[in-house]
């Protein structure tokens, strides 16, 4: 996949701003990566020849996706060949109600060879996928396409994924780093900021003086506020968590479920604040000729839908390439079996590491103020 | 392509969690921080406004003292002019008055003189009149004492007489 393009997924209007930076940085990361496999491919072959016979194929997209996308163990890292993980719960719900049992079950695999058997039914891991298999059955039968043939996904799989649980970590973070902020100020006289509080203040004044007020506009941004706040900084420590090694890049906003969510949120409340003069710009746009105010009546009304797939798809990708550049800068270490390429890999992809850093608060920063721009075009007044 | 298939699951718990993570927030956080700075704020421009108020009132008062003490000074100013106007006036006054006595003395003066000098020419006039008048007794005696002088006088007078 062409994952570093997927970067200029242009948001329209008013942050237009970010688009030249953003551009910037994608030609950045076409610079370098045309550089680094010149580099590597060099140094690749001469190790290759020296080394020569290899047991197990390793295989980076499969590593990739593997790591970018979600599972049901926090697995942080091995140990003497064995991986250490955080066993999380698996709850599913099928014919025969919920069951739960915890990931540890499966032994680290996901090829679909270990069967767990509960409530009478037979559970399998396949590529962190939970599938029952069906009555009868013992092992998995794959078709060509390495599809299971005798097992079905339960009915709802709520499973308390390792992104599931990164969220609630960084839900505990939030918790704590507001709470105490809101401590601060009930304690202080004056209401003067002190502590973690003149750390979070300048961002809660940005987001209201940069994001709400400008786009709601000064009188109805308040109704708003406690909303783009909490996507605001939910969405950013999600973005630096993914970001953190240690937590195996557990990639929560670069998960389109979570993307989804959020901007279906966004769409919801874009929806019922709509007073009349936004639904008249959709259905009969006003000042334009009749044929014209026909024309535009489906155009604007597939926007409304574009405007929170287009957010939806903004923040996972633009996660999601920032995870998989860096992963397959790792990969080319493993891919040439060569420690010669290990500087390379590492100072690339601090480089990239760098550049997601910035990233994670500029696409927080995008997606909350065009949530608020969505709002304030909802709420406009006519003045004509 | 279950890279961009939104897992029911995790919809699930993020929904619930953003929701929960929402009110929480909404409630104990946002509140109460976005209320604290609009207060501070508030207080900021209540202490510029107040400040800026003082300010004039101070200008006010300045404006106020500096025309209290222009009106002192113009005060002082017509009083000493007064009192100058008076000193003058004292003085030309008593100039005048003065001035008005000693013509008068004068005058008082020049009239006793006057009349001493015609009471002295008076006493004058009366002395000599007596002294001629006993000169010519003793002239007269004289005279008359000899006969031929008696008859010679005579016949002067009546030559003169004749002349006439």
């Amino acid at each position: 996949m062409n994952s570093y393009n997927v970067c200029t997924f242009a948001p329209n209007l008013k942050q237009g701003i970010f688009k030249p930076i953003r551009m910037r940085i994608s030609t950045f990361k076409n610079i370098i990566l045309s550089a680094l496999f010149l580099t590597v491919f060099n140094i690749g072959f001469a190790s290759e020849t020296k080394e020569g016979g290899d047991d197990e194929k390793f295989d980076p997209k499969e590593m990739i996706l593997h790591h970018v996308k979600d599972a049901y163990g926090m697995h942080l890292f091995d140990w003497n060949g064995h991986g250490v993980t955080i066993p999380l719960p698996v709850i599913t719900y099928t014919d025969k109600g919920f069951t739960t049992f915890s990931s540890s079950e499966f032994h680290h695999d996901y090829n679909g060879e270990v069967i767990v058997e509960k409530n009478g039914q037979r559970f399998v891991n396949v590529h962190e996928k939970v599938y029952v298999l069906d009555e009868g059955a013992t092992t998995v039968v794959y078709d060509a396409e390495h599809h299971p043939t005798n097992a079905h996904r339960p009915k709802f799989d709520m499973s308390i994924t390792r992104n599931v649980f990164m969220m609630w970590v960084s839900v505990a973070l939030l918790l704590y780093i507001f709470f105490m902020a809101a401590r601060r100020y009930k304690k202080s006289e004056n209401y003067v900021p002190s502590g973690i509080a003149s750390f979070v203040e300048p961002l809660i004044v940005f987001v209201r003086d940069e994001i709400g007020k400008p786009m709601i506009g000064e009188h109805k941004y308040k109704r708003y506020m406690p909303y783009l706040l909490t996507i605001f900084f939910f969405i950013w420590i999600n973005n630096i968590f993914g970001l953190i090694p240690f937590f195996n890049g557990a990639n929560l906003s670069g998960n389109i479920a979570f993307t989804f969510t959020l901007a279906t949120i966004t769409f919801i409340i874009t929806t019922f604040s709509g007073n009349k003069n936004y639904w008249k710009h959709i259905f009969w746009m006003p000042g334009v000729p009749v044929p014209m105010k026909i024309f535009l009546m489906p155009i604007e009304i597939i926007g409304m839908f574009v405007k929170p797939i287009s957010l939806m798809i903004r923040l996972f990708a633009n996660i999601t390439a920032g995870h998989v550049i860096i992963l397959a800068l790792m990969s080319l270490i493993f891919v040439f079996k060569s420690y010669a390429i290990a500087p390379v890999s590492v100072a690339f992809s601090l480089f990239i590491t760098v550049i997601e850093v910035i990233v994670t608060a500029i696409q927080a920063y995008i997606f909350t103020i065009l949530s608020a721009l969505y709002f304030g075009m909802a709420t406009e007044e006519e003045h004509h | 392509m279950d890279l961009i298939t939104p897992e029911l699951g995790l919809v699930f718990w993020t929904l619930i969690t953003f929701l929960i993570l929402l009110f929480l927030l909404r409630k104990f956080a946002w509140k109460p921080i976005l209320g604290a700075v609009e207060e501070r704020e508030g207080g900021i421009k209540d202490a510029l406004a107040s400040a800026e108020k003082a300010k004039l009132e101070m200008q006010n008062l300045h404006a106020d003292n500096e025309r209290i003490l222009q009106e002192a000074r113009a005060e002082r100013e017509a009083m000493l002019k007064d009192a100058r106007d008076m000193k003058n006036k004292i003085v030309s006054d008593a100039k005048e008055e003065a001035q008005a006595q000693a013509s008068k003395m004068i005058e008082q003066a020049q009239t006793a003189i006057e009349s001493e000098k015609k009471a002295a020419m008076a006493e004058l006039k009366s002395h000599v009149a007596g002294l001629s008048l006993s000169i010519a007794e003793k002239v007269v005696r004289e005279e008359l004492s000899n006969k031929d002088k008696q008859l010679k006088l005579v016949e002067d007078m009546l030559g003169e007489a004749t002349l006439n």
